[in-house]
């Protein structure tokens, strides 16, 4: 188990390693520095001056050594101007020049600085997290329970009519995008002009003019029912789907088993069948799904915090990459992949786990 | 004029869509008169969800194809005073257009319908062939990675992890952006990857006819003829007669979503691949002596089709949602363009106050993907019929 723990770390450092490459050389690009330089000192500069300002700051170096500089393996960048002042990678970080070190760079604990957020990109990134892990919280509080039950429903009796029933629900939702059930959410319930909204205030059931707010800004310094919960539907719904398809295939899968058979003949009533004997097995699968799912919310994530300017992680990242905020992107590059790692990381983990089979062997 | 009522407004939509309704009770009609003869095809219309899943698809593909048949107004156009009207307003000066917005205008005063309708276009021109290509690398890849296994299958595998462990919306920022259209990534990536096809049908066809030259160098021939001329032409824009052609944007975003898909498709053919690989039939090929890629593509793959065929059609759906998520970020496509996504993102600004310019596009778009959704659905079950 252990041997398999280092292995899977060592090739999860790897993979981290080539991603972030790709990552450093596809935001570095010699177009996406010409408008970095643009954007920070001025857009009517010519080539000239776009080159000796690239030069100046650090940006003429080969690709490899500054991804060598950004993760503190390779000493940082420094220039002495005509006059004497000490301009360098390493100095721009720090207020005196002498205290700061020879390399800056992930490895040190720097990240860098957000060009758009004019603040410290591991700040930056780590008040939006606190922001996204709240959402995500109540994401996976929501969508789990509720795909679990569905794909358990459907899967308990093959093909009866309950089982028809929730899985048309369940294509249904993964046929729905984020941006296309945030726009149904949006129109439905939080217009004060159509959905259901005008026929409540109407009746004089709701307050406001809206049932759920539209926007979810307010959200940042205090969650409410009516704030959070299209964003929190929007993206628990598209998973949810998934993760109840599996759960039902799983669970018609160990309702065809000789033991349930036998439990049956031994005159154990349905009920129990399904909670004692049959849930254990049926929820392997889901497990290992869920974890995987993880990730592929980011999607949704994105999507969901950009519709209802949630200002999280997703919309960070939404920002960064539409104003060519290079360092702030590739942080959230190495956040979103390590995310992604660990959660494969998790899932085979607990797949063997759960799995004696595989566990032996 | 007066406004339209809801049920003419649907009256007149229903009659606009015409084209559609004739094609598809044509094709209904034909397919399940001769559905014993037709195989797996045939066999969908035995399941309910698998025709109204069918049908969906039918509708929009048909749609996409009568698009200029059936849209009112110029998707492009701007009237005057019209600017987020309402479903069935009139227009003020209609002259000899159109009388009415169907389902109303957008903010640049556009009708909504005509766009819906030319935005099924954009979809289905893209989505099945990014599709397609990805299906063709991911097995051109997947069949030797599971066939011959060994370092081949870790180089392989790990470079297909490598691509899916980067989050796609993450992938799009970095690939479909402006400055990199400048560069040469597009056009390198799309080089390697529109080699895919090539190669596929080459070998496919190499595999099975190389005993008869004759036959292998006419088919080998013409494909590679076809080929190579579509290729410079949509990677390199020099086809020298213009008939294939790709503009930088679509190139872009075609390359992006292949790239997505590709190796989610290797994953699953390398599965097959390692299971099927163990059958009686492929040792028996191996007895007679038949080469590795003649045992892949003519035994294995065959035998695999149940599985990929389903897959096909939920990757198509996927391949729309991706293209919707691009259009929505506003990414690699030209702001004017109908397609589902922008129309969805641009109508989102003004969304509870005008809803039909973001709404019509959205549920378009989930139509479609249930629609394959469903199709994949009867298919998987019709095939494990047997």
């Amino acid at each position: 188990m252990l041997l398999f723990l280092l292995r899977r770390i060592g090739v999860m450092i790897f993979t981290a390693l080539c991603l972030t490459l790709v990552v450093f050389y596809l935001t570095n690009l010699p177009a996406k520095l010409e408008t970095l330089a643009k954007t920070q000192a001025g857009s009517r500069m010519t080539d000239a001056e776009v080159d000796r300002w690239l030069v100046r700051n650090g940006y003429a170096s080969p690709v490899l050594v500054r991804y060598g500089e950004w993760l503190g393996v390779v000493p940082g960048w420094t220039r002495v101007a005509e006059d004497g002042t000490v301009t360098g990678r390493c100095v721009n970080f720090q207020d005196d020049p002498a205290a700061a070190g020879e390399r800056c760079g992930l490895l040190q604990g720097q990240w860098g600085f957000s060009t758009r957020f004019s603040a410290p990109v591991d700040e930056v990134i780590a008040a939006r997290l606190g922001a996204t892990g709240l959402l995500m919280m109540w994401v996976l509080i929501f969508m789990v329970p509720m795909a679990l039950l569905l794909g358990v429903f459907a899967g308990m009796r093959e093909g009866s009519r309950t089982d028809r029933s929730l899985s048309t629900v369940a294509i249904v939702t993964t046929a729905t995008p984020e941006y296309v059930s945030g726009v149904v959410f949006i129109v439905l319930l939080a217009s004060s002009s159509v959905g259901i909204s005008p026929l409540l205030v109407s009746w004089g059931w709701i307050e406001g003019p809206v049932l759920f707010q539209g926007n979810a800004r307010s959200a940042l310094t205090e969650i409410t029912f009516s704030n959070f919960t299209l964003p929190v539907l929007t993206v628990a719904l598209y998973g949810m789907g998934y993760i109840a398809r599996i759960t039902r295939a799983s669970m018609t899968e160990v309702m065809t088993q000789q033991y349930i058979r036998t439990a049956r003949l031994k005159g154990v009533s349905f009920g129990n069948i399904v909670m004692k004997h049959a849930l254990r097995n049926a929820l392997i699968a889901p497990f290992t799904v869920i974890m995987l799912q993880i990730p592929w919310l980011l999607n949704g994530v994105v999507i969901s915090e950009v519709l209802f300017s949630y200002p999280g992680f997703g919309w960070t990242l939404f920002e960064a990459a539409v104003n060519n905020d290079i360092e702030l992107l590739l942080a959230s590059s190495v956040v979103a992949v390590i995310v992604v790692l660990i959660t494969q990381l998790i899932s085979d983990i607990g797949y063997v786990y759960l799995n004696p089979r595989i566990r032996i062997s | 004029m007066e406004p339209l009522s809801w049920l003419e407004i649907i009256a007149r939509a229903l009659q606009q869509l015409l084209p559609v309704w004739i094609a598809l009770a044509v094709t209904f009609a034909v397919s399940i008169r001769y559905k014993r003869r037709l195989g797996l095809y045939g066999k969908l219309f035995d399941s309910n969800v698998g025709m109204i899943g069918f049908a969906i698809v039918m509708f929009w593909l048909f749609t996409a194809f009568f698009a200029d048949l059936i849209i009112t107004h110029d998707p492009l156009a701007q009237v005057s005073r019209m600017r987020n009207a309402s479903p069935g307003t009139p227009l003020p000066r209609p002259d000899d257009m159109y009388e009415y917005y169907i389902l109303g205008g957008d903010s640049l005063a556009r009708d909504v319908f005509s766009r819906m309708v030319m935005g099924a276009r954009e979809v289905l021109r893209i989505a099945p062939f990014a599709a397609m290509i990805s299906f063709m690398i991911g097995i051109l890849l997947g069949l030797p990675a599971g066939y011959f296994s060994g370092r081949l299958d870790t180089a392989l595998t790990f470079l297909a992890n490598l691509v899916l462990a980067f989050p796609v919306i993450l992938l799009f920022f970095l690939l479909v952006a402006p400055e990199i259209q400048d560069t040469l990534i597009p056009v390198v990536m799309a080089g390697v990857l529109f080699i895919a096809p090539i190669l596929f049908v080459t070998i496919l066809l190499n595999s099975r006819f190389f005993t008869q030259p004759a036959k292998r160098n006419l088919y080998v021939g013409a494909v590679l003829l076809v080929g190579v001329w579509a290729y410079i032409g949509l990677v390199f824009d020099a086809d020298p007669m213009g008939v294939w052609s790709m503009s930088p944007n679509l190139l872009n975003v075609f390359v992006a979503v292949v790239f997505v898909n590709a190796p989610t498709v290797f994953r699953i053919v390398r599965g097959i691949t390692l299971d099927i690989k163990t059958r009686d039939y492929v040792a028996a090929a191996q007895t007679r002596g038949e080469g590795p890629w003649y045992i892949m593509l003519w035994e294995i793959l065959p035998n695999a089709r149940g599985p990929l065929i389903v897959d096909f059609c939920l990757r198509i759906g996927y391949t729309t949602i991706l293209l919707g998520t691009l259009g929505f970020f506003g990414l690699g496509v030209s702001p004017e363009s109908p397609d589902w996504g922008s129309t969805i993102n641009a109508g989102r600004r003004l969304l509870s106050v005008y809803p039909t310019p973001a709404l019509v596009p959205a549920l378009s778009l989930m139509s479609l993907v249930l629609g394959l959704n469903l199709l994949a659905d009867g298919l998987r079950e019709e095939s494990l019929k047997d």
